[in-house]
């Protein structure tokens, strides 16, 4: 099926065409432009809700690294297609939405380009079935965040949270990257679907347990878990349009979509029913508890984001426990917990989204969105008052909008936990409920403030905004009012949602159970007097009275356990790991090139000599040697001597004359050795290179003697000996094997094929051409470059843009 | 006779590497001539010393020495010839351009 893999790629050829149409469509009408994607591929994802919905999937498969098997094999089943229909169907809107947001002197069209690199990178991670691909989208959307977020970069602030949110998640797909591999060495797979069919594989090896965690370390980094979240408050520094978008709508949900997919892989097991109820409950009253104490809209909406997404995170932790349970009434218990998480978590991304862009719509009209400055815009701004009531009272979990709905499927859950009698958990049974109870409470509390601080109550004076405040224009205002209808259209017909869109999805999830009957709950609104009910009008109670005398016990935020500790260790380590970088590099970069030059010798011999060491058979065959003449003897002796005497040479002249013996005994040696060629050549370089080494007493001063730490003496003394006993060593051995037969018997038909008699000649002008002609080519450079650097000099009054 | 130039090879390495690692410029020129002519010996023995005639093809010789590596060094000779004068022109500019001996300096020696 071709849409699907369109879907992903249609976003990225977008964002390639976005800079070249930005010059036609100039401005912001560029965005009617990038519009088209996310619309048409919703349209065309729509399309395929029906089939979906009677258990149809689709894939379609492309060779990408077949050697290592990496194949780009696009998949779309139920739960992709939540998320895509997200992706699409929000990325419309927010995009509808950002045309009239942005201003025109921003640079709209990178903006839209990073947008659009998201989407595709956004698609691709839950269209994707091999891991590997996944793994470079999920990295992917990371980077685009990152751009976003950093979009006004000359803020310091933008650039803190963009490096904060790109350090946190980027580290978390490292580790996921490396339980995606340990799931690679149980099962020699990466395809998604096939490690599915391995469940009892998985489940008995030895990795299960490390595989698990590191997959899960990449989903919470990515989901703003606790203790991970500290980034998402920071991420808020994005253009609004992109924290609806990204920050709430759909890439924080990424680490959603990994555990619900990875459930049939890990689930059943206690240790993930524990960690992923866990920590999603604790980040859920960690953040809602954090967010009342906000005083700019946006963070409260980010910590409020990071508190529902733990709701959603914990839900799914209480659903796995369907695959560990037999009773069939149980198991249908725990799969209602999974259908409240998908369906909050469409209902999330619909209040929250809509309430990111009233929260936008504001800062655009009064130029602030700090709560105590802000009051009685009830009035003022009706229709953004009311959407923005809609979408708080949807999150406080009230009647008649979706969010109740989805609460009271989320008590229901957290209570059933009683029936798990599989995990020993008597005590715990009771606490998740309660947290879970204390928890909503707060979020109701932090809803109210949006409503009542913000649009209730009296004008602020002075009044923030430099203009007389009005109602948005209606553009601005098509976005939200579109989602604040969805929240109230699912109110009244949640099951049609249920069957066609989350139905196909919770097969997804329980591809054991067979059939989408009795996974997809019939959705009431009321169902009697029952524990939910109780537990809704406690929340509702107990939440007016917190937030009727808050002020009185707001004091309690001041406590030190309450403090930014995480951030604080977030900054205090960065800062660490710098200086620690700094200094250690400060150890080694001296900036002199005698210091390299040690590292590099030092590294060979390190390399050369561990290698020997592992080397089993140290045969040293001397059998073949030719025997050895007086008159060679002496030469070689007199070469060692003069060589070792230029170390100690005082002056330069001597340095310079033991070199001169050095090279023409070398000639000697290779006459000695048949080869007159050579000797030639030694004969003529060497008298030429003496000749420019007694140019340098008319040009050069006198060599000073080395005045060197003795120590620093011994370092040198040593790393030359080693080399000269590894060079020694291994050039012994290689004599003592002959792993190939010699090759040069091929050259000599040199007569025949070169039409010449002396053999090193047709291997230079013939066989070998090029080489030689290269050669020619570096001396020729080498001439070049001592011409220039004798002869030019710089004309007086040029500057010396060095030296500036 | 391998073995002795093996050995030769090794104390001309030693001391290259030695002139190579220190302060004044002209010694470390003379470390890299010293080194590339302890390579043209060992590129030389591995081909094997003594080992035939004069690679000039004639008939009455039975074998001959291998020719490659003398190609190889031929080639060698030349450039490291061109890299010996274009580093001396260098530390001339160098003293030409900062008034003081060619030295090597580090952060340290500033």
């Amino acid at each position: 099926m071709i849409t699907v893999l369109l879907a992903i790629f249609i976003p990225f050829i977008a964002a390639c065409l976005v800079p070249f149409v930005h010059k036609f469509l100039t401005g912001r009408k560029i965005g009617w432009f990038v519009i088209i994607v996310p619309l048409l591929l919703f349209i065309l994802l729509l399309r395929l809700v029906p089939s979906l919905s009677h258990g149809a999937t689709y894939t379609y498969s492309l060779p990408w690294i077949p050697s290592a098997d990496v194949y780009f094999l696009t998949y779309l089943d139920g739960l992709s297609m939540i998320f895509a229909l997200l992706i699409t169907g929000i990325g419309s809107l927010v995009v509808f939405y950002s045309i009239f947001y942005l201003s025109e002197r921003e640079a709209i069209g990178r903006f839209y380009t990073y947008l659009l690199l998201f989407m595709g990178a956004m698609l691709g991670v839950v269209l994707s079935d091999n891991l590997i691909v996944l793994y470079v989208f999920w990295e992917l959307t990371s980077i685009s965040s990152f751009l976003l977020i950093a979009f006004w970069f000359h803020r310091k602030q933008s650039r803190y949270g963009a490096k904060k949110s790109m350090l946190i998640t980027v580290t978390g797909g490292i580790f996921m990257l490396a339980g995606f591999l340990m799931l690679y060495t149980m099962t020699g797979t990466f395809s998604l679907r096939e490690l599915i069919g391995m469940r009892d594989i998985i489940a008995a090896d030895s990795l299960f347990i490390p595989a698990m965690l590191l997959v899960l370390l990449g989903a919470f980094t990515k989901s703003a878990q606790f203790p991970f979240h500290i980034w998402l408050p920071d991420a808020m520094e994005a253009p609004t349009p992109v924290s609806a978008y990204l920050h709430s709508a759909t890439m924080v949900k990424a680490g959603i979509y990994l555990v619900a997919r990875f459930t049939p892989v890990f689930a059943g097991h206690a240790v993930w029913f524990y960690i992923v109820s866990c920590v999603g409950l604790l980040t859920m009253l960690w953040g809602s508890v954090n967010a009342v104490k906000q005083t700019d809209l946006k963070a409260l909406l980010a910590f409020s984001t990071v508190s529902q997404l733990g709701m959603i995170m914990s839900l799914l932790g209480v659903g796995s426990l369907a695959f560990a349970s037999s009773e069939s009434s149980h198991v249908a218990l725990f799969t209602a917990a999974t259908f409240a998480a998908l369906f909050h978590l469409v209902n999330h991304s619909t209040f929250k989204g809509s309430l990111f862009m009233v929260v936008g719509i504001l800062d655009h009209q009064l130029g602030t969105r700090n709560i105590r400055r802000l009051g009685g815009l009830a009035t003022i701004m009706p229709i953004t008052f009311t959407i923005a009531l809609i979408g708080s009272f949807s999150m406080a979990g009230l009647p008649p909008f979706n969010g109740f709905l989805s609460k009271e499927l989320f008590f229901e859950a957290m209570l059933s936990l009683k029936n798990a009698n599989l995990l020993t958990m008597d005590s715990l049974a009771l606490l998740f409920p309660i947290v879970a109870w204390v928890g909503s409470v707060f979020t109701f509390i932090y809803c109210m403030v949006i409503v009542f601080q913000s649009f209730l109550g009296k004008v602020p004076e002075p009044f923030p905004g430099q203009r007389p405040a009005h109602e948005a224009p209606i553009q601005m205002l098509v976005a939200p009012i579109v989602l604040g209808s969805l929240v109230l259209l699912i109110f009244f017909f949640p099951n049609i949602l249920g069957t066609y869109i989350l139905g196909p999805a919770m097969l997804a999830v329980y591809p054991h159970l067979g059939n989408m009957e009795g996974l997809v709950p019939e959705i009431h609104v009321w169902h009697g007097w029952k524990a939910p009910v109780f537990m809704t009008l406690g929340v509702i109670i107990a939440g007016t009275l917190l937030y009727r005398y808050l002020r009185y016990w707001k004091g309690v935020y001041r406590l030190g356990v309450l403090q930014w500790t995480l951030d604080r260790f977030y900054n205090g380590t960065l800062l660490r790991m710098e200086r620690v970088a700094t200094r250690v590099t400060r150890g080694y970069m001296t900036g002199s090139v005698r210091d390299y030059v040690a590292y590099i010798m030092l590294i060979f011999i390190a390399f050369i000599g561990i290698g020997l060491a592992g080397f089993q058979q140290f045969v040293f065959d001397f059998s073949n040697d030719a025997p050895i003449e007086m008159n060679e003897g002496v030469i070689v002796f007199v070469m060692m001597c003069s060589s070792v005497a230029v170390l100690f040479a005082r002056s330069r002249i001597t340095a310079i004359i033991l070199n001169g013996v050095l090279g023409y005994s070398i000639a000697i040696l290779f006459v000695v050795f048949r080869a007159p060629d050579l000797a030639l050549t030694q004969i003529i370089v060497e008298t030429v290179t003496t000749v420019l080494f007694l140019l340098c007493f008319y040009f050069l001063p006198e060599w000073r003697a080395e005045h060197r730490a003795v120590s620093m003496r011994w370092r040198n003394g040593l790393i030359a000996a080693a080399s000269g006993v590894i060079v020694t060593v291994v050039a012994l051995l290689v004599q003592g094997h002959s792993l190939y037969p010699t090759i040069s018997i091929y050259y000599e038909t040199a007569s025949r094929i070169a039409g010449g008699l002396n053999v090193v000649n047709t291997i230079l002008g013939d066989f070998r051409a090029f080489d030689t002609m290269l050669e020619v080519l570096v001396l020729f450079i080498a001439g070049l470059g001592v011409f220039s650097l004798v002869k030019l000099r710089r004309k007086k009054g040029v500057d010396r843009p060095e030296e500036k | 006779m391998e073995t002795l130039i093996t050995l030769l090879v090794g104390v001309l390495v030693m001391v290259g590497v030695y002139l190579l690692l220190s302060k004044e410029m002209l010694r470390v020129i003379l470390g890299t001539a010293i080194l590339s002519h302890a390579i043209h010996l060992l590129l030389l023995t591995m081909g094997g010393l003594k080992k035939g005639d004069v690679p000039l093809l004639h008939e009455t010789a039975a074998e001959y020495t291998d020719a490659l590596p003398q190609a190889l060094i031929l080639t060698a000779i030349v450039i490291s010839f061109a890299v010996t004068a274009f580093l001396l022109v260098l530390a001339y500019r160098v003293y030409q351009e900062s008034g003081r001996g060619p030295e090597l300096r580090g952060h340290q020696d500033e």
